[in-house]
């Protein structure tokens, strides 16, 4: 037997986290077509056909016109539906058997988590920056401060759905979780109000809308532009629904790394 | 000297005062439910052994593994990777492991692949290194997916090389793979342990353990029935045994039978394990009252099987090398196995 001798081993800073690996998962996301299509390519097409060069889309709305008013709707359609197929690819990976293998290397759990929405904030913000940037081509007008304040709106909210990605990756053991949370979250889109205006609904409906997870996050990111007073409603919906989603995740996620 | 965090206290590569195993497992049980996949397994692996877990299916190799490597807690005892617990030796680089399935992104080329793991280690080797010396440098771009199975599992190999560990797991590395894909990866293994690098593989095969191990590791029904070199473990599995039924105090003399290996007792039932039976079979129909004479010969399965099932039977005590011996249910040694020396 050789004299036993261990060299010095380091541990990674920061548990893992390093920007190779966030940019390795944005090419990851990018590669897949079906990602693309859903977060950068439909929003962009829904707005284009129902937002703007329509007959109300040069009405007013606020101190905008209506579609402006419809594009903020898509921007946050498409970031949410972004950010949870994001969360999402946990799903993937573990069905892959990725998350094993994670876990023979110093990648500490939560560096993972980090990376995983850093990436959803990314997709997020591409998806509005398509939809804005569709918008300003098509004749879409605001002032400039509901631009940005919309934008962050929609950007800080979508994130919520990335927990609600993670939580339904890490809950449903499918390769293809996306199959199922996509018409999900078109519902989900439609009972918020951000395909049509809730008032054509029904008042059953119309209650119920308004405890469903886009439907605060609509309210609050259309506010700017309606110059509508801040909601109280609209933001415990917010609050609630990201606690909801985010404990989930957590709930899971905890029982993921505790397995086996 | 290293303390419990594994960080030296005087510079780096100092050695320590003793010995430092690189695998310790004291008392290790683990069970799922009702089923006990690991029932008490005391193991201690000392650096530069190229160790095989040999064992059938459900004889707890995986289970095992999955706990040296950190994947899975024990529900008794204790285990120790280079006297640290299994996540702090993984965290560090000084254990990796080629697992049997999975662990890899189809969307990811081979190139990517190497190059995000080697992100997560603090230290690695160069990332254009592996690939080659695991012989996959000339499929560098092609995506993981479209990679066979002998490839994604040399990509699996290059991924555990990265950085430099002392310690190496392989889990039934060439399940799946054909013969050739099979030499390939184990001569791409070799070449590495030549090294110096510790190793623990599992393995059904007991061609593979032979081949490549200098120590195999019986396992079966979650405990270690044999520990001894290839040609120990092979004495076990080889040669025939002779069974006869024989009464009185005969039994007495039997322990000069040329060319037995062991004897054991039943009743009037003798059983000799020979690597020559026809001299057993010759001596007991000439120099004993033996009758109803039976040879069968042994396998693997079969070691398994004497090395498991009667506990109360004990082989006759003979001179046995010192690591190879069989364990009763309570994982102390019970009776030696004996292994002649120099069967191969």
């Amino acid at each position: 037997m050789t004299t036993m001798i261990v060299p010095v081993r380091r541990i990674p800073p920061l548990g893992g986290f390093n920007l190779t690996f966030l940019a390795l998962e944005i090419r990851r996301l990018l590669r897949n077509s079906r990602t693309v299509i859903f977060t950068l390519v439909l929003p962009v097409v829904f707005f284009l056909i129902f937002g703007a060069h329509q007959s109300y889309s040069s009405e007013r709305a606020g101190s905008g016109n209506v579609e402006a008013f419809i594009m903020i709707s898509m921007a946050v359609y498409g970031a949410m539906l972004g950010t949870t197929a994001t969360g999402a690819m946990v799903s993937v990976e573990r069905a892959q058997g990725w998350s094993r293998q994670l876990r023979l290397t110093p990648l500490k759990p939560v560096a993972y988590i980090v990376i995983k929405v850093l990436t959803a904030t990314l997709v997020g913000l591409a998806s509005i920056a398509a939809v804005y940037l569709a918008g300003a081509i098509t004749g879409a007008h605001m002032p400039v401060s509901v631009w940005v304040e919309t934008a962050l709106i929609a950007w800080i909210g979508s994130l919520v759905f990335a927990a609600f990605g993670l939580f339904m990756g890490y809950l449903l053991p499918s390769e293809n979780v996306m199959q199922i949370l996509g018409p999900v979250l078109a519902l989900l889109a439609f009972l918020g109000g951000l395909f049509i205006p809730l008032d054509v609904l029904g008042e059953p409906f119309r209650t119920l809308a308004r405890f469903t997870p886009m439907y605060g996050l609509n309210q609050l990111v259309h506010a700017p532009l309606m110059h509508d007073a801040l909601s109280f409603g609209a933001v415990i919906n917010v609050v609630l629904w990201a606690a909801v989603f985010i404990a989930g995740a957590a709930w899971r996620f905890r029982r993921d790394t505790a397995r086996v | 000297m290293i303390n419990r965090h594994g960080q030296p206290t005087n510079g780096p590569n100092s050695a320590q005062d003793h010995v430092l195993p690189s695998i310790r497992l004291r008392g290790v049980q683990k069970n799922f439910g009702p089923v006990r996949a690991v029932r008490g397994i005391d193991l201690t692996v000392d650096a530069g052994d190229v160790v095989a877990f040999l064992g059938p299916n459900g004889a707890g190799k995986t289970t095992t593994i999955d706990m040296i490597l950190g994947l899975a807690r024990p529900n008794a005892g204790n285990v120790e990777v280079y006297g640290m617990p299994p996540a702090d030796a993984v965290s560090r680089g000084l254990v990796t492991a080629v697992m049997q399935t999975g662990g890899l992104l189809r969307d990811l080329t081979v190139a990517e692949t190497v190059r995000l793991v080697s992100t997560l280690f603090a230290d690695t080797r160069p990332i254009d290194e592996v690939p080659s010396r695991a012989g996959i440098a000339d499929i560098a771009n092609r995506r993981v997916g479209k990679c066979s199975g002998g490839q994604q599992q040399r990509l699996r190999f290059a991924l555990a090389l990265l950085p430099d560990p002392e310690l190496l797991i392989l889990d039934e590395p060439t399940t799946g793979m054909d013969v050739e894909g099979r030499r390939e990866f184990w001569s791409a293994i070799r070449e590495d342990t030549e090294r110096g690098r510790t190793v623990l593989f599992a393995t059904h095969y007991l061609e593979e353990a032979d081949a490549y191990a200098d120590r195999i590791v019986l396992l079966s029904r979650g405990r270690i029935v044999a520990d001894g070199t290839a040609a120990q473990v092979k004495a076990l599995a080889a040669g025939r045994t002779v069974r006869a039924t024989l009464t009185g105090p005969e039994t007495a003399s039997l322990r000069t039978v040329p060319g037995a290996d062991s004897i054991e007792v039943r009743g009037d039932t003798i059983l000799v394990h020979a690597t020559d039976s026809d001299d057993v079979a010759r001596y007991l129909l000439n120099h004993t009252a033996a009758r109803d004479l039976e040879i069968t010969a042994r396998n693997l399965e079969d070691a398994f099987l004497a090395l498991t099932a009667d506990e109360a039977a004990n082989a006759d005590a003979s001179t046995s090398p010192a690591r190879c011996s069989q364990r009763d249910p309570s994982g102390q040694t019970a009776s030696t196995v004996t292994v002649g020396e120099g069967k191969r």
